[in-house]
């Protein structure tokens, strides 16, 4: 099914194997002639156990996105299916049901604890829903869960939230998303609230519990010198669309997209003497209330030629895994490309 | 206890640290750096509530204690008239001194208190459950439904409550009860508004969305949830609104459309002290509700501004 909308996936995965399939994913807000499109026709998928980074600039509708996989924020049209099962069409209890099984990790620590209740209440809570385990098992799984991401249960339990750091709220909301017992984890930007040092901390976190827990990631940021470090799969997004998406090196080495290279260009180095040779992107993001014909990027993309106007250019395969949406990619796959052409 | 945790964590902070780069031993600075996190325990302290407080509360309590009581405290009956006794100034007899139809001042202006503190607490009660309900609902649900109500409760506002209220008791009586009902459903709007807002703010944030996705119901999301943060402005703004309907029952006594006399209350009291020139020779029949009136109601304001204070919530220092 997912093959033949996309057409050109190259891996020979079965649909057991994908956690997450999104389908031409639209996300509008407002009413009548007010209307915003976030997201405009957004597919990928998500394997079992892999971590896939989101990126792109504020407001390009990442964390839009990241909303509307668990259907808090509906999806105007498309799909976004969990292991089969499309959540834009399953009934209410359903969804109730499948949501646990994907869990956030917000970017406002302090916003994503109630400030009213206790830790061991809002770490214990999806047991409390779902009516799992007597008290003494859930007392139990909750000072298990706290000390797995290391906060000290006897002493942080009957505290509330501002009594910590965003560190800590950030450990605890972990612990909470961890409790519903879910098979992939959305990450909304968790460490671009926190100092340098707390985000590795993090981040490390993340990492040992994804493998403690047999989970998958969907790590949302704006950050790819963190996602580089986190993702086996990078997919970029701009204005509401994808643009590129790639294995985490093959992104990195071989940016396709105009986007993506400016992007890269644009991680600081921590070398003094370094020049960076690309030209800074110019201009803002366009507004999504009336975004450019064709190719959404072309106001700012150096390369753009008039074809970019005219022709929306689709997200396709230019090599295995590695897909692009633009007439004239650049690098070394836009180069071989441009020689196959001309030969 | 809390040097504790935070040298917990720090440490293993720090373990964490040295375990992923293990070529880099936690330096002081990632101790210093992960301490420096922690919340220090006097930044949580609360504020102080100070002698007028306490002051407030305790005029408060004498109103509210001697108008429950009122029936067995050693008062004479507030409508005796006795005709031996006109006009008094406070005396032995007559602490308080008596009216131009020699009834008891104290008496009246303790059973009178009874009309203001019903009127006022139970109006705001009937406002609280029927205002707060929907506006914790409608601000939740948004849609359609907030839509219409927040038009609805626009149009009642913008409509000069005071006139309004005079033509609905001309129409329908004014008995205690009716006083009660038209008051507080008259304050339904101003509670709605109130409450949809900070439940829409309470609404958006993520520990909203995380229960969304841990399958909580949206019941469950409103009492457990968005509830508790809404309460203690709740109660405040009910505590401010108390003192208003008070004026408001005292404005429409002072007109002669509140209960109906002899039952005295402070605002007829202050409507008879002002009438026939009494005001030029017994100005006690005004100056006692009034006083009493304004202690009241600047009470009430204070403990209402106090508690905001202290519940006032705080979420962290990041």
């Amino acid at each position: 099914m997912s093959q033949a909308t996309t057409g050109d996936t190259p891996t020979t995965d079965t649909t057991d194997d994908i956690v997450l399939d999104v389908q031409d994913l639209v996300v509008e807000f407002g009413t009548g002639r007010k209307r915003v499109q976030a997201v405009s026709g957004v597919t990928f998928q998500v394997r079992r156990g892999e971590t896939l980074g989101l990126v792109g600039e504020s407001g390009c509708g990442k964390s839009t996105s990241g909303t509307a996989l668990v259907q808090v924020q509906p999806a105007t049209s498309g799909s976004v299916a969990y292991k089969g099962q499309n959540l834009t069409k399953v009934s209410k209890s359903e969804l109730r049901q499948l949501r646990t099984k994907i869990q956030m990790i917000f970017q406002d620590p302090i916003s994503s604890l109630n400030p009213r209740r206790k830790i061991k209440d809002v770490v214990a809570e999806p047991l409390v829903i779902w009516g799992r385990g007597t008290k003494e098992e859930r007392d139990a799984k909750v000072r298990s869960m706290l000390e797995a991401v290391g906060i000290d249960p006897d002493n942080a339990g009957d505290r509330r939230p501002r009594e910590f750091s965003g560190g800590q709220c950030q450990r605890i909301s972990i612990a909470r998303a961890l409790m519903a017992d879910p098979d992939l984890l959305i990450c909304d930007e968790p460490v671009s609230a926190l100092d340098v040092s707390v985000q590795a901390q993090i981040l490390n976190l993340l990492a040992d519990l994804k493998a403690e827990f047999d989970l998958t990631v969907v790590f949302i940021a704006h950050d790819l010198a963190v996602v580089k470090n986190v993702s086996d799969r990078v997919a970029v997004m701009y204005l509401g669309k994808l643009v590129e998406v790639a294995g985490s090196d093959d992104l990195y080495r071989e940016a396709a997209h105009p986007y993506t290279e400016a992007l890269l260009a644009s991680i600081p180095e921590p070398d003094p003497d370094h020049v960076s040779t690309h030209k800074p992107l110019t201009g803002e993001l366009p507004s999504p209330l009336d975004p450019p014909s064709g190719c959404r990027f072309r106001t700012r993309c150096p390369y753009a030629q008039d074809r970019c106007a005219e022709e929306e250019p689709p997200l396709r395969d230019v090599a295995p895994g590695h897909q692009v949406a633009c007439h004239f990619p650049v690098g070394p796959i836009g180069a071989a490309r441009q020689a196959a052409t001309t030969s | 206890m809390a040097d504790d945790r935070e040298l917990a964590d720090t440490n293993a902070a720090s373990a964490l640290l040295t375990d992923r780069f293990p070529g880099q031993a936690a330096t002081d600075e990632v101790v210093v750096a992960a301490q420096s996190h922690g919340v220090p325990d006097d930044a949580i302290g609360k504020a102080p509530f100070g002698f007028l407080f306490w002051f407030a509360l305790t005029w408060v309590a004498i109103v509210l204690l001697s108008a429950l009581l009122a029936n067995f405290l050693p008062l004479p009956n507030p409508n005796y008239q006795d005709y031996n006794a006109i006009n008094q100034a406070p005396s032995i007899h007559h602490l308080l001194g008596t009216d131009d139809l020699g009834r008891d001042l104290l008496s009246r202006l303790i059973f009178g208190a009874r009309v203001s503190l019903f009127v006022g607490f139970f109006a705001v009660i009937i406002g609280l459950i029927i205002g707060g309900t929907l506006g914790l609902v409608s601000g939740y649900k948004g849609g359609a439904l907030d839509i219409s109500l927040n038009a609805g409760s626009f149009i009642i506002l913008a409509f000069p409550a005071i006139v309004a209220l005079i033509a609905i008791t001309a129409f329908w009586g004014h008995s205690l009860l009716k006083i009660t009902i038209i008051l507080g459903v008259a304050t339904i709007p101003l509670k709605f508004r109130v409450i949809r807002a900070s439940t829409m703010s309470f609404g958006q944030r993520d520990f909203v969305v995380a229960a969304k996705t841990m399958g909580s119901r949206t019941s469950r999301i409103l009492f457990k949830e968005i509830l508790p943060n809404v309460v203690p402005i709740a109660l405040t703004f009910s505590l401010i609104s108390m003192a208003g309907i008070i004026v408001v029952e005292g404005t429409l006594a002072f007109l002669g459309l509140s209960v109906p006399l002899p039952t005295s209350s402070w605002g007829n009291m202050i409507a008879q002290g002002s009438a026939n020139g009494n005001l030029g020779t017994n100005p006690y029949i005004m100056l006692w509700p009034a006083f009493a009136m304004f202690l009241l109601l600047w009470a009430i304001n204070l403990i209402g501004d106090r508690l905001r204070k202290r519940f006032d919530i705080r979420e962290g220092v990041l």
